[in-house]
């Protein structure tokens, strides 16, 4: 879009399963006329012949040979309907037109505006309460929310949060926890077709002021602040920022369980180690909910037993080496890798020094192909050296930093998990002086 | 009859949609400089490929240039303005 601005004439080519949502980007661009192509879905580990019959081959979208569609629309003169100004307003209402509770139930299901589960209807008296939760004022602007990084961003108030914070069953005093992971930025329903998902952590003292588990059942459906403030955060984020709607705004092929609701707290109180907001720049006293980006795999373990440095090996070289590693551990399993002469950093600093593969095992990786590569050609490293290894050579394939450790759970077994989960709620290196620290929940109070 | 009742709209607040106008465009691709960019996702290298050699034998009067941008899913500026300095149109794909 930005070269034909520039006065280049271009022809973006997508797969076609790309072709409801090129045309929705195209108009929400000011471009509707834009002159899109589709070949067929996958081009990923299509031969090189394969891929020349896509080009002779029928557009599935545009139901024409494909490279007709290239060739006229680069050359094809501009006409009327490519002229039209496509500029238009578009709002939402405060307010839907009133109804009965049954109707409006079945519009907020029909309008994709649900995860499909029982929702509290948002009357004024309840999203009234739900706002004395917070001293922010409900047209005070929050931040703006988008599907992928293409799309169009869309904003949202305290009132937005809140009305969502209603439809998912929350209570009042979570409203901050759920105001500051929306004013984070980041959407729990993002539209990744590798079905990401966004894991909440939450540490400080308002994980025991709203009774948050930590214990028995932590990542489990066993309390109502933990699954509430979760399934806020999504509901927001599929509201706010435009949709969360398969085809549309929505491509993630396989889908994701924690999309309905992933919020946990970390147990502070029995861990050996400091508390992880502490790690990462906070006061101890400060609230925080940390945004990890992943959801893709899950590996599980008991431990650590006599081989748990080849069990680690196994599970940290398996792991989609893209999206880095958060283990989730149980007090028991801390207390032990501490009589195992380990803090926390040195256990991460074990895990990368010991999580190797050889270098072509670690590029033959969609992902890694995609968005590392080009980093490591432009000579950033760590990447750099890594695509400059033999290809038999072991690499290591996360940093330290890569690498999180939080402590959870009810002390009935020495149950570690390991998740895919990269902390993506960092301040910006270029964040204006005196910007909120993303995740800070006080400030929301 | 049911109570009707009045509910608050979930919805954040969409954009503006501000209208844009394409690329004037030419006459043929003979003797034109047709950039074909590799998005980088896995495999778009080897289509763009064959999309050359296409052009090669079906339009040879048409001088395709390969070109990448700095990472997928980001706007690269200085891949723009080398395409804009001596291009005339442009394919790029694939977008999975």
């Amino acid at each position: 879009m930005a070269l034909e601005l520039d006065g280049i004439p271009t022809i973006p080519v997508s797969t076609h399963v790309f072709g409801r949502l090129a045309k929705a980007t195209a108009v929400a661009g000011g471009l509707p006329t834009t002159r899109s192509c589709f070949v067929p879905q996958p081009v990923v580990g299509r031969t090189p012949s394969e891929l020349r019959a896509y080009i002779e081959g029928i557009d599935p979208v545009n139901k024409r040979p494909f490279m007709q569609g290239v060739i006229e629309g680069l050359t094809r003169p501009l006409d009327d309907e490519d002229l039209k100004d496509a500029s238009f307003e578009r709002d939402t209402p405060r307010y839907l037109e009133p109804d009965t509770e049954d109707n409006l139930r079945t519009l907020f299901m029909e309008q994709h505006w649900t995860d499909y589960l029982p929702i509290i209807l948002p009357t004024e008296e309840r999203v009234e309460a739900m706002l004395k939760g917070t001293s922010k004022a409900p047209d005070m602007f929050v931040g703006y929310m988008r599907p992928a990084n293409f799309r169009e961003a869309w904003g949202f108030d305290v009132e937005k949060v809140a009305i969502n914070a209603v439809m998912a069953g929350a209570r009042p005093d979570y409203l901050p926890v759920i105001l500051a992971a929306c004013a984070t930025g980041i959407s729990a329903r993002s539209s990744s077709t590798t079905s990401w998902a966004s894991l909440a952590f939450v540490n400080g003292p308002i994980r025991k002021e709203i009774g948050m588990n930590d214990g028995i059942g932590a990542m489990g459906p066993h309390n109502h602040a933990n699954a509430t403030i979760g399934r806020a955060y999504s509901l927001t984020s599929q509201n706010c920022q435009g949709g969360s709607v398969p085809g549309e705004t929505y491509m993630g092929s396989l889908g994701n369980n924690y999309n309905y609701t992933a919020c946990f707290a970390e147990a502070e109180e029995r861990s050996p180690w400091s508390p992880f907001h502490v790690d990462h720049g906070f006061k101890a006293e400060d609230s925080v909910v940390s945004i990890f980006l992943g959801g893709w795999y899950t590996h599980s373990g008991f431990g650590p037993r006599e081989s748990w440095q080849e069990k680690f090996v196994r599970m940290l070289t398996a792991a989609d080496h893209f999206s880095s590693p958060l283990f989730v551990m149980d007090p028991i399993v801390a207390n032990e890798f501490v009589k195992l002469g380990f803090t926390k950093d040195s256990l991460i600093q074990w895990c990368s020094d010991n999580a190797r593969m050889k270098a072509k095992y670690y590029w033959d990786d969609q992902w890694i192909t995609t968005l590392v590569k080009p980093h490591a050609e432009a000579g950033v490293e760590p990447m750099a050296s890594r695509l400059h290894a033999d290809p038999e050579a072991l690499i290591s394939i996360f940093a330290p930093e890569d690498i999180k450790i939080i402590v959870m759970g009810g002390e009935t077994q020495g149950a570690f998990k390991m998740l895919s989960g990269r902390l993506v709620s960092r301040p910006r290196p270029n964040a204006p002086r005196g910007s909120m620290p993303p995740g800070l929940i006080d400030v929301w109070r | 009859m049911a109570q009707k009742i009045r509910v608050l709209d979930p919805r954040g607040y969409p954009p503006k949609v501000v209208g844009k106008r394409l690329a004037n465009r030419p006459e043929t691709l003979e003797g034109k400089v047709v950039y074909l960019i590799d998005c980088l996702f896995d495999n778009s290298d080897i289509f763009m490929e064959q999309l050359r050699d296409w052009f090669a034998e079906h339009i040879p009067g048409a001088i395709t240039k390969m070109i990448k941008p700095r990472e997928s899913w980001v706007d690269d500026p200085e891949m723009r303005a080398r395409v804009v300095a001596d291009g005339d149109v442009a394919i790029i794909g694939v977008g999975l």
